[in-house]
């Protein structure tokens, strides 16, 4: 057993286990994107970066345990990071919706590098999935670089494929986000900030669910002036 | 494919070998063709993905086929200072094919690459990984009239 302390509360685990595990055995949430219980730790994603005694930034997910060490999963840099990652990851990947969440979340409010819809952040979940659990080995990277990619062999249905749809079952950002009533951009208007500005009705109209800015609470009148543009969450809405 | 089993023979069918392997491969043939690929991954027992992803990882592996000679026309600075793209213009007038192809006859294949750390002899080509320093379009024009004579005692090594 090993013994260390999270944001200053000693926890004991097995040898061998992740900071991520230790963290999450203390209910400590660490967000991730490309972890899964069920499979090898990969520290694609680099979300679950926290910081170590020594000041280190470490993923989370890929750094054991050791006796004695001090680990701070939301400290200011950790969360500047964190800020940082998810703008990263937005820029490549506009259209998930676990993304744009994430981004609510930390209050990411712009993505400042150049936009392109990948749809794929390259976590490896899906080709962790193939090989690990469907043993079917079907899909994994290839390329390097910016023109790294997920297929499968010469880019042709694979013939150890099983169609089992893993690898969707999996993806961290296949599910689409929403557009609400904005106009495209790179950083949603997050309707589904844990804080809404409309609680009395929020669960009533269910805004998430496409009736997005009925009630007009999140939402510009154009008729009325700039000043009075209303805030989701204390921040001005673009329309 | 005789040859590709003798390849995976001489390196006893080890998965830690399999990158010496797609490089005898590559020696041989020019490039990776897929059969080979396959078979590879068939006797050695690793999924075709894992070697597909090492064959597109590595620049030195070409998936599409490649001419006899390669000729490789370095566009790093001090070659793109030095002239490097009237190299390639020179080249695409005298094999009559663009960047990253092959002569219809399959003798060269045509590239260009980004510095190969020898920028005091720009402009660089490099031919069958032999580098010709302080290239020009005459001295080009020579060393492929020489390549194109056939070269019976050359072709052994």
């Amino acid at each position: 057993m090993t013994k260390l302390r999270i944001n200053g509360i000693e926890v004991e685990i097995e040898e061998g286990a992740s900071l991520l595990e230790a963290a999450q055995q203390l209910g400590i949430e660490i967000p991730t994107l490309c972890f899964h219980p069920g499979l090898s730790a990969y520290g694609a994603c680099r979300l679950c970066v926290v910081e170590l005694g020594d000041g280190r930034l470490v993923s989370a997910c890929t750094y054991p345990v050791q006796e004695g060490l001090r680990v701070r999963t939301h400290s200011p840099r950790v969360m500047r990071a964190r800020r940082m990652l998810i703008e990263l990851l937005l820029s490549i990947c506009p259209s998930s919706k676990r993304l744009q969440d994430l981004a609510a979340e930390h209050q990411v409010e712009r993505v400042r590098f150049a936009v392109r819809d990948e749809r794929c952040i390259l976590c490896g979940l899906c080709v962790r999935m193939c090989a690990e659990q469907m043993m079917a080995h079907a899909i994994g990277f290839v390329n390097r670089g910016y023109r790294r990619r997920i297929t499968t062999p010469f880019d042709l249905p694979s013939e150890v494929c099983r169609r089992c749809g893993g690898c969707l079952y999996i993806c961290p950002v296949c599910e689409v986000r929403c557009q609400g009533v904005e106009a495209p951009s790179a950083v949603c208007g997050s309707c589904m900030t844990p804080a809404p500005t409309c609680p009395p009705v929020y669960e009533d109209l269910a805004c998430y669910m496409g009736a997005a800015g009925e009630c007009g609470t999140c939402v510009r009148n154009p008729r009325m002036p700039d000043s009075h543009s209303p805030t989701v969450a204390g921040r001005r809405v673009r329309v | 494919m005789r040859e590709i089993e003798a390849i995976i023979e001489r390196y006893g069918a080890q998965r830690r070998h399999v990158i010496s392997m797609l490089q005898d491969i590559q020696a041989r043939f020019h490039y990776l063709p897929k059969d080979a690929l396959m078979e590879v991954a068939a006797r050695v027992r690793i999924p075709l993905i894992d070697l597909y992803s090492i064959a597109t990882f590595y620049n030195c592996f070409s998936l599409l086929p490649r001419g006899e000679h390669v000729i490789k026309v370095c566009l790093g600075t001090a070659c793109h200072l030095k002239g490097g793209t009237r190299l390639v213009e020179a080249l695409e007038r005298e094999l009559g094919v663009r960047e990253g192809e092959m002569t219809p006859d399959g003798r060269f294949s045509f590239e260009t690459v980004r510095c190969v750390g020898a920028c005091a002899l720009a402009p660089l080509v490099l031919i069958d990984e032999r580098y010709y320093p302080k290239m020009t379009q005459r001295k080009l024009t020579q060393v492929l009239a020489r390549l194109r004579r056939p070269q019976p005692a050359a072709e052994a090594g």
